[in-house]
């Protein structure tokens, strides 16, 4: 946990020589805990208070990344809630090959290849996992040339060490160590540089084998529960959080792995793992109609709850508009837009679409909060001056938002109002059949 | 040192709700449910064990609907036509409740009839929507609640522009209501102190307090579904309600769910993505404090039963 300015005072030299700029060693201290100063802009702390210092400005989870030609990370989370602040290393997504697998290559390259697009973002797979129930050597060396995103090995040491050795100088994630080999799964993480999964059905067996393989200099690991229970799964995941975030319990501050490979129902308890705390989640196969969802819930549970994803707010112009073609309306919450944006692009239709700002809501958040009625509405017509690009004046406003057409009728008074779909999805055939 | 295994005390908890009514209690249910009681975020069980299991309901409708996915007459087929024999199908796909949505078309001499079929035909306890237009909603459910008098059946979905009316027909023929707001944790207390005011007990009033489906806007529901309950079990009296959304609703209008055609190659197989879409919101929403979810499709109800199943286990 971080530590109070008059903690931090304890650990100075408390001589009050100016030297850093602040009159007393006091006012440095106070800086120092609101981490607005360094703290090497004071030369003269000891070796000894440096080390406490740097002990406790660490982060309660720990950062683990894996490195290969991308990089994936967990960790560094500061809340239990999404809505108390956010959460921000976005769990990586991996799906798991088997090396006795002649087929991996081409497996590991359709993989590679799929990315697929969301509001605007491409999202990828971020990195596989191969077990090693086969030449792990050769199965790296295949992945290898189809792909270039981050590993996770399974199998015992001797297993994977060839693998290891075909993909040195990357960070990859090996797993897992538990009381029966952590001595040797050790050994080859301290070897290779590699991150560790430490598996165990307790906290307190994971806490043992954790002390044994830190003393061995393995720092880069990652919590395997041994389950794939949801109810015992989320107790465990929730309680490890639970510690480092409120007690700053650092024997379990790692970021946690989800074999959703090993669950009953994939596509539920990777569901589960994302909202719940996990840092890597590895799937069995690639199958695009079970990533997608699941890409698409990570990146919802991961958006920052004060900062929602926005569009511009603007006039859009779709499919080439001409000046007699409709003018929609909308808010410039991301989803909202998109949804809008790629349903008339579809249909081929031309449109103009006004983006109002509704800071970021969608039309109902946005009706409800004030964000989104006839004021605003009118603004952003005038403001972006529709009117000039227009033969007929007649603006189409969401079907959630019927209720608002009177005022806007008062507000834009030479205006059309017309009311479309409730739903973007309706848009094309409101369009070709009503705007006629 | 074994850790310590770090508990929340909560000095508040969630009601226990009764939803239909046995012959015993002055129904006709095969078995009435119980829902909420929880005095832990969800599935904490080494905290507290769960009282009651989240429940699923299926919805169907008084009328063939005509803008459902192709993807939902394949399980259904000929049923959907049928509301009675739609209920029967839904409670052998393990439906724990049923959500009967009136339409627009429905009269109150047809909704009552649709609403005495559906009891005939199924045991199960009965939640009764009105097309969503206030006056409509007003013109059917008065009636029907008073034809089911006694059923405990749950009447939706009052909303702060209609329900005045539901509310009060609620009490006058021993129902309960569902309480929709819009994604917001303040409009969703503020809607229970207007209803609780009128005199419905609090262990009347079951919370919707919305979602958006998976990729449209699942996050702002999830979090409203956790502050609630995080403001709940630290006391807040008018947020300790169970509370019920309508994920097979909200996914099955995303567009993953509902179009098969000219949609990326990289979204994959289209049945199997739209279960997926309509599994996955709905298991975000179980995590995050949903004790009834509505679903649509007989996979989904399946696959989250059994989850709910795993999460009350351990
Ligand atoms: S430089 Fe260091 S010792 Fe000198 S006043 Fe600043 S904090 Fe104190």
């Amino acid at each position: 946990m971080a530590l109070s300015g008059i903690q931090i005072y304890k650990l100075l030299p408390q001589t009050n020589c100016k030297e850093c700029g602040f009159p007393t060693c006091l006012a440095f201290a106070m800086k120092l805990a609101a981490k607005q100063v360094e703290l090497s802009t004071c030369p003269y702390v000891t070796e000894e208070s440096k080390t406490q210092l740097a002990e406790s400005s660490a982060p309660p989870i720990r950062l683990v990344a894996l490195k290969a030609g991308t990089e994936v990370k967990a960790g560094n989370e500061v809340v239990l809630f999404r809505h108390e602040k956010t959460f921000y290393n976005k769990p990586g997504i991996f799906v798991r090959f088997k090396a006795s697998d002649s087929g991996i290559a081409a497996k590991a390259a359709a993989a590679h290849a799929y990315s697929v697009n969301y509001v605007g973002m491409d999202f990828v797979v971020d990195g596989f996992a191969i077990e090693a129930d086969g030449d792990l050597g050769a199965a790296v060396k295949a992945v290898r040339g189809a792909t270039d995103r981050p590993l996770v090995l399974i199998g015992d040491a001797a297993a994977i060490e060839p693998g290891l050795q075909a993909c040195s100088g990357e960070t990859v994630l090996i797993h897992a160590a538990d009381a029966s080999n952590w001595e040797a799964m050790a050994a080859l993480a301290a070897k290779y540089k590699a991150a560790l999964a430490v598996k165990a059905d307790t906290l307190d067996g994971l806490v043992d084998l954790i002390e044994k393989i830190k003393a061995k200099g393995v720092e880069d690991l990652v919590l395997d529960f041994d389950t794939t229970q949801l109810g015992k799964w989320l107790a465990m995941s929730t309680q490890v959080r639970r510690l480092a975030i409120k007690q700053n319990f650092r024997a379990l501050g790692y970021p946690v792995f989800a074999p959703a490979y090993a669950a009953a129902d994939e596509g539920i308890f990777a569901a589960e793992a994302i909202a719940k705390y996990a840092g890597f989640v590895v799937l069995d196969k690639f199958v695009p109609e079970n990533v997608y969802p699941l890409l698409v819930l990570r990146e919802n549970i991961y958006t920052d709850p004060q900062k929602p994803i926005q569009v511009q707010p603007g006039i859009y112009e779709i499919n080439s508009p001409k000046p007699e073609d409709p003018v929609l309306i909308t808010t410039n919450f991301s989803i909202t837009y998109f949804a809008v944006a790629n349903e008339v692009e579809g249909s081929g239709l031309p449109a103009w679409l006004v983006v109002t700002d509704a800071e970021g809501m969608s039309v109902l958040t946005a009706w409800a909060a004030g964000k989104f009625d006839a004021e605003r509405i009118a603004k952003a017509v005038k403001g972006f001056d529709v009117a000039s690009k227009v033969s007929k004046k007649r603006v189409v406003l969401p079907g959630h938002v019927a209720v608002l057409s009177g005022e806007l009728e008062e507000e834009l008074p030479d205006w059309e109002i017309r009311v479309g779909p409730r739903e973007a999805v309706d848009l094309p055939a409101f369009m070709k059949q009503a705007l006629n | 040192m074994p850790i310590e295994i770090p508990k929340d005390k909560w000095p508040g908890s969630i009601k226990a709700v009764t939803i239909g009514a046995t012959a015993a209690e002055g129904g006709t249910r095969a078995k009435s449910i119980t829902i909420g009681g929880q005095n832990t975020m969800p599935y904490l069980q080494f905290e507290k064990p769960t009282p009651n299991t989240p429940v699923i309901a299926i919805e169907i409708k008084s009328r063939k609907p005509e803008d459902w996915s192709p993807l939902l007459e394949k399980p259904w087929g000929e049923a959907m036509a049928d509301p009675a024999e739609w209920a029967k199908k839904a409670e052998a796909a393990g439906a724990d409740l049923l959500v009967l949505a009136l339409t627009l078309e429905d009269t109150p001499d047809s909704a009552v009839k649709t609403v005495k079929a559906v009891l005939a035909a199924s045991g199960l306890p009965l939640v009764v929507w009105g097309p969503g237009q206030a006056e409509k909603d007003n013109e059917l459910l008065v009636p029907v609640a008073e034809a089911a008098k006694g059923e405990k059946v749950v009447l939706g979905v009052c909303e702060d522009k209609n329900y005045r009316t539901i509310v009060a027909t609620a009490m006058a023929n021993g129902h309960l209501v569902e309480a929709r707001t819009p994604m917001d944790v303040n409009l969703a207390k503020q809607l229970n102190i207007l209803i609780s005011d009128m005199g419905l007990p609090m262990d009347r009033i079951v919370m919707d307090p919305t979602t958006g489906a998976l990729g449209y806007g699942i996050e702002y529901g999830y979090s409203v579904m956790e502050r609630l309950r995080l403001a709940a079990l630290q006391g807040d009296a008018m947020t300790q309600l169970p509370m019920m959304v309508t994920p097979g609703f909200e996914a099955w209008k995303a567009k993953e769910s509902k179009v098969g055609e000219g949609v990326p190659e990289a979204w994959g197989d289209w049945e199997a993505r739209a279960v997926n879409w309509e599994t996955l919101t709905a298991m975000a929403l179980v995590e995050s404090g949903a004790d009834v979810v509505v679903l649509r499709h007989p996979e989904s109800v399946k696959r989250v039963k059994a989850a709910i199943g795993e999460l009350m286990a351990a």
